[in-house]
């Protein structure tokens, strides 16, 4: 395989470490060379966070570029206009369509833009809507976003599903798996046919 | 077996399987997670300790007593911890002492972005950079030896790219390490004078000895490619090196302090066009500029923030990529916020409304300085805003005081507030010191510290109370006051600010994200009570949105903390019921 670059996007406490997590995880049971770079500290306050996963032979930088993700998977719409320049002209763009104002928008000095999603699939094939949140709700547990992502995410790569459900057994606490996989099934089914 | 780990693990990884069995730190983005993760092995003893000074200086007493022992800093905690490093450079080592020190190039969560290369260079401790996280384990316990072999401190040089990423790691049993035998040793340990100087020239000697090692030691290594292009380079640098050059010839430095001479001028004989890669300082190109080597460096990249592959290939190689849309004209930043229920946004709440010039700290309370609350004048450095407030009122006069606080977080008033407490009561400032208690270390990840009462380990501990500690010092007015309580607490601060005394006020709420803190339900905006007069949109929280039209509490990040309804005045905001969880 070559190599795969994976860019996730969102707001600090959105759970994009968990995400890179359980990504990082299902690469090292497949048997590939795997990096996860992470953000911690100040921007994990609710600001715009990136993480790199970036999977394959052999890995140096951590560090995905623009023009260089393979899928981007967007925890919030802003957050996916923001770095849509990191995918490549093929790339799977998958956006869960939450909106969250940034504090510049909140205290009215700066607008949150119209149609996002509109525009970015006017400029990229492969892009899938996903109304994660709602699925969050239906699992039990608003705080699976990230994992219903993983679910839609999973059916776009030729990894077998379970090694993304071991992958969660093994990342979660204890307490949160069942409602997780519930979660990742959701995503999981909404995407079948989203790839063909 | 192999596994998955942030370089700060793979780092704590390496100080268990060295037999260390002496850690102690203060959290530090992006260190903290190496003691987090140490704190995880029961062999290891392990602690937060108020400061780095002190974490250095509980280390250096852990080696003089024969273990191996290690603390972990990020970049700005050494200018702290620098005052013990340089002497222990003189006294040396019994068991291994490491170092662990994270730079933070692009300042993702600092105030500098300062290059420990050079503090080190200074103290003549040798640095040891790992690139990825399988060096970083296996350098760390390579760091062990030398530091044993060499009898110095070493220190193991991270940025916040290697510290916080993860890569494949294969780990290997604990090594036993027995504990080396204390022998009382003046000489060595008393650093006065007469015995100072003549440690200084067994410094020079090691140095000799360590620059010999340096051109050795399989830390640095060369890898051959097309000789056309050849790149000296060290840690997370070489992996966008190799990946913007690709097949070219490498040096790559394991050991970047002191630098092998010898082998960078065979390098550089046999490739025409030579390179140095590194983030931050000219540390290699000054040195391989003074040997009279032609490189090209800091002439065509910065000595400002990160580097990247694409920074490498347009700066150097001129390689530009290509747009591929032109829809992200108007994208509104994301800056960081005090979260929704955070006990800190009462407190800014009030200091803006108060008008008062705030001297601040560092924390997530340093976030009080963006819009709207925009309520900090000042940020230093860790416990300075307890000094700039007293040179404030100095430098202007008492009056000056009565417009003036200092706020500083719990765990940074122990850190190093305390001490410039004791020069306001000393020299006899009237000023007032908000102490944010949160019961936690927050921005690093909710640490414990001196003043929550428990350890590393959450195991019950000996709490400093702070009323009775700044009682101790001599403030003869300390107020303990809920910010939420936003009628009580402008109040108190009002009536301390005007105080001819200096006056404490602690500021006490816990910290939204701790797992006891419950809110009530989530709240929403009565739409036909509400004026639109904005007074909620003051406190900048998170959940509420101005949508133009009206005024609106997002529903998701709400955390129910029950602050808006008390600064509306027309009863508007009101429990939505039911949580969504």
């Amino acid at each position: 395989m070559s190599n795969k670059s994976v860019l996730i996007v969102g707001v600090g406490g959105q759970g994009t470490l968990l995400t890179s997590r359980i990504l990082g995880d299902v690469a090292l049971s497949s048997g590939l060379d795997v990096k996860v770079s992470e953000v911690h500290g100040m921007s994990q306050r609710g600001g715009s966070v990136v993480t790199y996963v970036k999977m394959g032979e052999k890995i140096y930088s951590p560090i995905i570029e623009k023009n260089e993700a393979d899928i981007i998977l967007c925890f919030e719409k802003l957050e996916a206009l923001r770095w849509i320049d990191y995918a490549k002209k093929d790339a799977t763009i998958i956006i869960n369509n939450q909106r969250i104002d940034p504090m510049p928008v909140i205290i009215g000095k700066a607008k949150y833009p119209e149609n996002i999603i509109e525009k970015i699939k006017a400029n990229y094939k492969k892009v899938v809507d996903v109304p994660a949140l709602d699925m969050a709700k239906k699992s039990g547990n608003i705080k699976t976003v990230n994992v219903v992502m993983i679910g839609v995410m999973a059916q776009c790569t030729e990894i077998d599903k379970d090694v993304w459900i071991k992958a969660i057994e093994k990342t979660v606490k204890p307490q949160f798996v069942e409602v997780n996989i519930k979660a990742f099934n959701l995503g999981y089914d909404f995407a079948r046919d989203c790839f063909i | 077996m192999k596994k998955l780990m942030l370089g700060n693990e793979a780092i704590a990884r390496g100080v268990y399987e060295a037999g260390a069995t002496v850690a102690t730190a203060y959290p530090g983005t992006p260190s903290t997670e190496i003691t987090e993760t140490i704190a995880k092995y029961d062999e290891i003893y392990s602690e937060w300790a108020p400061n780095e000074k002190v974490a250095l200086e509980v280390a250096i007493g852990a080696s003089i007593g024969g273990a191996r022992a290690v603390t972990a800093m990020k970049h700005v905690g050494l200018n702290v911890a620098a005052d013990p490093l340089f002497t222990a450079s003189y006294t040396g080592v019994n068991g291994g002492l490491v170092i662990f020190v994270a730079d933070d190039p692009g300042m993702h969560s600092s105030q500098n972005e300062q290059d420990t290369r050079i503090i080190a260079r200074g103290a003549k401790v040798p640095v040891i950079e790992p690139s990825d996280s399988r060096e970083c384990k296996d350098y760390t316990k390579e760091a062990f030896r030398v530091s044993e072999e060499f009898d110095t401190p070493v220190i193991v040089r991270l940025s916040t790219r290697v510290s916080h990423s993860q890569g494949i790691v294969e780990l290997e049993d604990r090594e036993n390490y027995e504990l080396k035998p204390y022998v009382k040793n003046p000489a060595k340990y008393v650093m006065m004078p007469a015995m100072a100087r003549r440690r200084h020239f067994s410094v020079e000697e090691r140095m000799a000895k360590l620059r010999e090692y340096s051109e050795e030691t399989l830390l640095n290594r060369i890898e051959w490619g097309d000789k056309k292009i050849g790149v000296i380079t060290s840690g997370i640098a070489y992996q966008y090196a190799r990946e913007a050059f690709g097949d070219v010839s490498y040096l790559k430095l394991g050991m970047v302090y002191p630098l092998p001479e010898k082998l960078i001028k065979e390098f550089a004989s046999k490739v025409e066009t030579l390179y140095i890669i590194e983030e931050l300082e000219p540390f290699i190109e000054n040195q391989c500029r003074k040997m009279g080597l032609k490189v090209t460096g800091k002439d065509k990249l910065p000595v400002i923030g990160e580097y990247s592959a694409g920074l490498i290939r347009e700066k150097i190689l001129g390689v530009t990529s290509d747009k591929l849309n032109d829809i992200q004209d108007e994208v509104p930043a994301r800056p960081p916020v005090l979260c929704a229920g955070c006990p800190h946004r009462a407190t800014f709440y009030v200091l803006k409304k108060l008008k008062l010039t705030v001297s601040g700290d560092i924390g997530c309370y340093t976030l009080g300085a963006l819009a709207p609350l925009e309520s900090v004048d000042t940020t230093i450095c860790m416990g300075a805003s307890i000094g700039v407030a007293h040179g404030l009122e100095k430098a202007r006069g008492k009056e000056q005081s009565k417009k003036t606080v200092a706020v500083i977080g719990d765990s940074t008033f122990i850190h190093s507030g305390i001490t410039g407490l004791i020069d306001m009561v000393y020299n006899n400032c009237s000023g007032t010191v908000i102490i944010l208690d949160n019961s936690i270390t927050g921005m690093t990840g909710h640490q414990h510290n001196p003043t929550t009462g428990y350890n590393i380990k959450g195991e019950p501990a000996k709490q400093v109370d702070l009323v009775k500690l700044c009682q101790a010092v001599g403030v003869e007015r300390v107020k303990v006051c809920d910010p939420f309580n936003l009628k009580e607490f402008e109040h108190v601060v009002k009536e301390e600010v005007a105080a001819d005394e200096l006056s404490v006020i602690i500021a006490q709420r816990s910290c939204a994200l701790l797992k006891h803190v419950k809110f009530g339900p989530i709240l929403t905006i009565n739409q036909d009570k509400c004026t639109k007069c904005r007074m909620c949109m003051r406190l900048g929280c998170p959940a509420i949105v101005d949508r133009g039209d009206h005024v609106e509490i997002n529903p998701t990040q709400c955390a129910g903390c029950d602050l808006c309804p008390k600064v509306c005045r027309f009863n508007a905001i009101e429990k939505a019921g039911g949580r969504d969880e």
